[in-house]
Formats: C-alpha cells, sequence, structure tokens
C-alpha cells in the first residue's frame, strides 16, 4: 500500500457541527490541508454554513466569510479585487459552494467570474441535492435519485431529469485549470489542489461530497461509496489544464453501477431496466473521456 | 479648488475619484451609466489606481464590494431602480455585515410600466436595510456628499454603508457648474480607510456567520446603536468639510424661512429648488410660508422633525414615491415622529413627481394654498389634483 504523503497541517478545527461521514466536511479539510493558511473562504448558504459553527466561534484556521447563495462567483471576484488592491500577493481566494448554490442559483454568478478571469479557486462540493435545507432537487440530482420533492409515490419515479453537467459548462468558459475531487482519493485530491494553487486564473473544481442522510445510507460507508462512484464511471477523476484532459485515476474495467445504486436508500426503487439505462450511459460517457483524453 | 461644468451623474464618479476608491464594481443601468463611464475612463487613463469588476449583474456588483470592503478595501458602486431592487438582498447583507460600501444612486421610476424618470419608490423601499441615506439637491450636493459619505460610512463607530440618491435626469443627465476640492484638501479630509474588523489572510476569522435568537438580537441592536451615532458624525463631518472647503449643506433637515411661518413644506431632492422660489414669492405677497429639506432619510431626523414642528400648524410632506400605507412613506414616519411630541401640527400628506413628472411651481403654490385652507388629509395626489398649467404628459 502507498505511503500517505498529506500535509499534516490541520486547518479544520474539531468541534464542527457536520453530521457524521460528511463528505463535505472531509472535502474542505483535506482542500485546506492542499491550499495552507493563507486562505480565505466564501461560502454561501449551504450546510457549510452551519458545519462552520455559530458566531462566535468557527470551524476553520482561515478566513471565512458568508455571502448569500446565489453570489459566491461574485463574492471571489470583490476578494480578489480587494487583494489586489490592498497589496495581498500570496493570499489563496477560494469560493466553496455547494451544488444547488453552483449549478441552480449561483450558475450566472459562477459564469461571470469564469468570464472575467478572476484569480481565484472554486470549489462546488456536490452532495446532489439542497441537503442543508432537507433533501431537495438540485440541477445537479443524478436521473432517477428520490429526493424529498422527486419522491417515489403515485406517478413519481425518482428525479426524471439528467444530472447537469457542470464541468462541461465551466470548461466552455475555457477556465486556467478544471478537475474533479473525490475526498475517498485523498492523494489525487491533494495533488490537484496544490497544483490548482500555482496556476494563475479562474480554477474550478467539481468534489462529489457523499452525504448519508441525504443517500440514505450508513455513515461509516462514506469512503468505499465514494470510491464506487469513480470506479464505476460514474465520477471519473480527471484534470483538464489549457483545454488538455488527463484522467487522473484509471482502475481497470469499471465496476458495475449496480453496486453504487444497491448501497443508497436514494437509488432502492430503480428497476433493472433503470439501472441497464444509466450502465449504457456511464459506459457512452465513459468512452468519451477517455476520446477526449487522447484526441484523434 | 477648480471649478468644472458637470453633470449630476459625473459628480459621482469625481468624488469616487478624489475620495481614492480601492474597489469599484458596478453594472450598466439607465440613467446611471454615465457615472461608471467615466470611472472607467478615469481607471483606464491610470487617473484612479483602482480595480474596477465589470459584472455581469447589479446583485454581483453589490457582492463584489461588500467582499472586498470585508477585506478592508475602500469601494464603490451605483445603481438604479431595477438595479437596486436586484440588489436588495445584498443591500441588507452590506449593512448586517457592516461594510462600509458607498453607492452613488440615480432615483428612477419602478416597472412596470417602463419609466426611466425621476422617482425615490426605489431607494425609500430599501428603508429597513439599514443603509444611511441622503438625498440631494444640486450637482454640488452630490460631489460633497459622496466625499462626506466615506468619512461616515468608515467612521469606525458607525461603519455603515451609505447611498447618496440624487433625481434622475434633473441631476444625473443635467450639467452645473461644481466647484471641485483639490487632491490634497480632500485627503486632509478622507484618510485612507481605516480597515480594522475585517478579515485578515492568514488569521482564523469569520464574518458573516450564523447564530439563533440568542444573539440575533444583539447584532440588530448594534447596528440601531451605530445608526444613532450618525447625527452627532455626520455634525462632525459636515464641521470638518466646511473647514476644508468653505461648504456645508446643513444637516439632515435643512429648513428655509421657517422663521414664523405658519405653514411649513417638507422636499426632498431636486423639487427643493423650486419650492425654495415659491417660497420666496409667496412670503413677497405676505404669506408665512417656510421650507425643510428632508437630506437624511435614514436615520430619520426625529430630533429635528420635533424641532421644526414647535413652531408650525401646519405641515405638508410632500413624497416622490408612492406607498400603499395611510400616506406617502415619508408622511408616515413623520406623523410617527410628531404622534409622541406635545406639539403636533396638521399633517398632510402630498405625493408629487413620481415617474419623473415635473413638480412644477404651480404644484408646489397649489400644495401651500391646500396646506393653508385644509384640515389636514391623509394623502392628497398633486399631480392629479392640481390642473393650473400642468402640461399633460404624451
Amino acid at each position: 500500500m502507498a505511503k500517505l504523503t498529506l500535509p499534516a497541517q490541520e486547518l479544520m478545527y474539531p468541534g464542527h457541527s457536520a453530521c457524521p461521514g460528511c463528505g463535505p466536511a472531509l472535502t474542505m479539510r483535506l482542500l485546506l490541508k492542499g491550499l495552507g493558511p493563507r486562505t480565505i473562504v466564501s461560502v454561501p448558504a449551504c450546510c457549510w454554513t452551519v458545519i462552520g459553527t455559530p458566531y462566535p466561534t468557527t470551524a476553520l484556521a482561515v478566513g471565512f466569510l458568508d455571502n448569500p447563495i446565489e453570489a459566491t462567483g461574485a463574492s471571489i471576484s470583490g476578494l480578489r479585487a480587494a487583494a489586489d488592491a490592498l497589496g495581498f500577493k500570496d493570499v489563496n481566494i477560494v469560493g466553496f459552494a455547494g451544488d444547488g448554490g453552483t449549478a441552480d442559483i449561483g450558475l450566472q454568478a459562477l459564469s461571470g467570474m469564469l468570464e472575467r478571469r478572476t484569480n481565484a479557486i472554486y470549489v462546488m462540493y456536490d452532495n446532489e441535492a439542497y441537503m442543508n435545507t432537507g433533501v431537495q432537487r438540485s440541477g445537479a440530482t443524478p436521473a432517477g435519485a428520490w429526493t424529498t420533492t422527486t419522491p417515489t409515490t403515485g406517478s413519481s419515479h425518482g428525479k426524471p431529469e439528467m444530472k447537469k453537467d457542470m464541468m462541461g459548462i465551466v470548461l466552455a468558459h475555457r477556465p486556467a485549470y478544471a478537475a474533479t475531487l473525490n475526498p475517498s482519493f485523498p492523494e489525487d485530491f491533494v495533488k490537484k489542489v496544490e497544483k490548482a494553487r500555482t496556476i494563475e486564473g479562474p480554477r474550478f473544481f467539481h468534489a462529489l461530497t457523499a452525504c448519508p442522510p441525504g443517500w440514505k445510507y450508513s455513515s461509516e460507508q462514506t469512503i468505499a461509496l465514494g470510491r464506487l462512484a469513480t470506479d464505476t464511471g460514474l465520477f471519473p477523476l480527471y484534470e483538464v489544464e489549457g483545454g488538455k484532459y488527463r484522467i487522473t485515476r484509471k482502475g481497470g474495467a469499471l465496476k458495475p453501477v449496480a453496486e453504487y445504486f444497491r448501497a443508497q436508500g436514494r437509488f432502492a426503487h430503480l428497476t433493472p431496466a433503470d439501472v441497464d439505462r444509466i450502465q449504457e450511459q456511464v459506459r457512452a460517457d465513459w468512452a468519451h473521456l477517455l476520446s477526449l483524453e487522447r484526441p484523434a | 479648488m477648480t471649478q468644472k461644468v458637470m453633470s449630476g451623474s459625473y459628480a459621482q464618479s469625481y468624488a469616487a475619484l478624489l475620495a481614492r476608491v480601492q474597489v469599484v464594481s458596478a453594472y450598466p443601468i439607465t440613467p446611471q451609466t454615465s457615472i461608471v463611464e467615466k470611472l472607467a475612463e478615469f481607471v483606464a487613463s491610470g487617473a484612479l489606481p483602482a480595480q474596477f469588476i465589470k459584472v455581469e449583474s447589479e446583485h454581483s456588483a453589490l457582492q463584489v464590494c461588500v467582499s472586498a470592503a470585508a477585506l478592508g478595501a475602500r469601494t464603490y458602486t451605483a445603481t438604479s431602480s431595477q438595479g437596486l431592487l436586484l440588489m436588495h438582498e445584498l443591500v441588507h447583507w452590506a449593512s448586517g455585515m457592516r461594510t462600509p460600501v458607498v453607492m452613488g444612486v440615480v432615483n428612477r421610476a419602478v416597472a412596470p410600466p417602463w419609466d426611466i424618470g425621476a422617482d425615490h419608490t426605489d431607494t425609500i423601499s430599501q428603508r429597513d436595510t439599514g443603509w444611511i441615506q441622503f438625498y440631494v439637491e444640486s450637482n454640488q450636493e452630490v460631489l460633497d456628499t459622496v466625499l462626506q459619505a466615506f468619512r461616515l460610512a468608515e467612521d469606525p463607530d458607525i461603519r455603515l454603508p451609505v447611498m447618496v440618491n440624487e433625481d434622475a435626469f434633473y441631476l444625473s443627465h443635467t450639467v452645473e457648474p461644481v466647484d471641485v476640492p483639490s487632491q490634497e484638501d480632500v485627503d486632509s479630509f478622507l484618510p485612507p480607510r481605516d480597515a480594522r474588523a475585517v478579515l485578515i489572510p492568514g488569521v482564523a476569522s469569520r464574518l458573516g456567520s450564523f447564530t439563533g435568537p440568542d444573539r440575533y438580537v444583539e447584532f440588530r441592536k448594534e447596528v440601531a446603536n451605530a445608526m444613532r451615532r450618525v447625527p452627532q458624525r455626520l455634525r462632525d463631518v459636515e464641521e470638518d468639510y466646511l473647514r476644508v472647503t468653505g461648504r456645508s449643506h446643513g444637516g439632515p433637515l435643512p429648513t428655509y424661512r421657517t422663521e414664523g411661518a405658519d405653514e411649513v413644506l417638507m422636499t426632498m431632492g431636486t423639487m427643493t429648488t423650486t419650492a425654495r422660489t415659491v417660497v420666496d414669492e409667496l412670503r413677497a405677497a405676505g404669506r408665512k410660508v417656510g421650507l425643510a429639506k428632508l437630506r437624511v432619510f435614514r436615520p430619520f431626523p426625529v430630533d429635528e422633525i420635533r424641532t421644526l414642528a414647535a413652531s408650525v400648524d401646519r405641515l405638508g410632506v410632500v413624497d416622490r414615491s408612492f406607498t400603499f400605507g395611510p400616506t406617502g412613506p415619508v408622511a408616515t414616519e413623520v406623523a410617527g415622529a410628531l404622534y409622541t411630541s406635545p406639539h403636533r401640527p396638521l399633517i398632510t400628506s402630498f405625493t408629487a413627481g413620481i415617474g419623473g413628472r415635473d413638480v412644477t411651481p404651480g404644484k408646489i403654490r397649489w400644495m401651500f394654498d391646500s396646506l393653508a385652507s385644509g384640515e389636514g388629509a391623509e394623502l392628497r395626489w398633486a399631480d392629479l389634483e392640481e390642473t393650473r398649467g400642468v402640461l399633460v404628459h404624451g
């Protein structure tokens, strides 16, 4: 087994108020390990508003600015503008927003920040629904998933629409760097963050962050479930720098998506035909990603 | 000091330049555009070494300023009407987080129907957001008040955002001679921002945060306390400004010929200039009339209004905005301020000039006449009731 080389410094304090097994908590912890102490994080209304603990306490050893849910992209543009105006050259400016605050209501501000080439890192921590408000569907909820607003009763069969392709949307803006993150693969995670730290310009991370109460699984399964998400091809790990794709984990043959679905209550209602349909889509998406990595 | 002929919009831009703002962010909307176009020129020419963040919405414009101010920068934005309404959520954030943003607002009617004329409904409807609000009368007052706004906003005992509101077109697109103070004088009046109590790179800190009923009340009270300190601080700021430039705009409620007046009209913004000439005319004819200009709407100048009311029999309050309450919005506030006062004049609420309709001398005369003859009225629509000499629009 490879030796872990993660930075030892902890910039997230114990005593935060995340649920046991919280993917977003682990993601913040690893992110700050990669970024170091001279970091300011702007956080919209999301799980992390609460995880960060109430006034007058804080769960982070770095600067933490709250902003309204749709404005994270603008907030980091403002922080960077002030840092430049005041001569703070060595500070990481980071937006840390949920999937609803990014893919839905915050999409405009994110697009603006990317278009104006703000020198900052935007992290979408994707727990695939509005979890802080009690599991309502978002644009990033995957097809078929149960949420409180896409129930599995009567004529409703979970979310009918596809998950929004945030990496595709971000890449259309030609960011300086974009990558997927999965806290179940901490070394890959931190390596990408350390790399992003050295790049100038707009940088984006799509982090898949498992949520035990929202996805309906037992909290000790968070790491295993995250690994399955990547190893089934549902959430491939890759990075795009200067338009060039690189897949950062290729674990041999993809595992069947059924394994991932079986592990979560939110997919319990899926029929074998549903699973087959999604399996086909995942195969096609994986093949497409491979082709992007090796253009003809 | 030099004299320049400039529009009310450029007076905003020149004030921001002289204030050495560090971060500007804005989204274009008529009739605010020339403010930020001029600032873009200043930044491009190097005259203003600021970060100008061109954003995709007004909501983002104010967020940029709030976040930049949280890190310690001096920030400025400008908007109007729909843009301010889109900002509304951030308008609350700016004061709640105690970020001293200064914003120029060109007062414009709210749609529908679309109308870009002068109307205070856009800013009056922000009355509960915790911003200090000025309403000004001339381009000179625009420039002077924006400079005063930075001093007030950044005062460590205040730390609240400030709106400097000017009437669309009557000021924004009308040129007047404006005395522009020297950079040296402005620097002596307005030193660099004291950026205490903000985010610091490398230090554990949180601004915004969340709380429950156990602390929320105290946070609100802190904002209220800061607002209560504004009148004294404004006096200091105006004294300093007078010393440096020789000009004062007379506090939150400057009065005109109110000595021995039986009837006083309270106005805001540009209609005040018209009303002043009508007061002179009526005084010359032997009428005991006077004028009070509501220059500061937030914090509401309760003490000044009680002092004024002590010697007045009839008080007319002219709102260039409309609310669906018993009277115009300012009239409601005046009535509230006087209810517990020992001397309560008869109050008549007038709405005049909304949507940019001209508030003519004839209308002002009609309002004084109606004050003199009436028993006080909840609400009179001056634009619809006064018909002499009115040009019908369109």
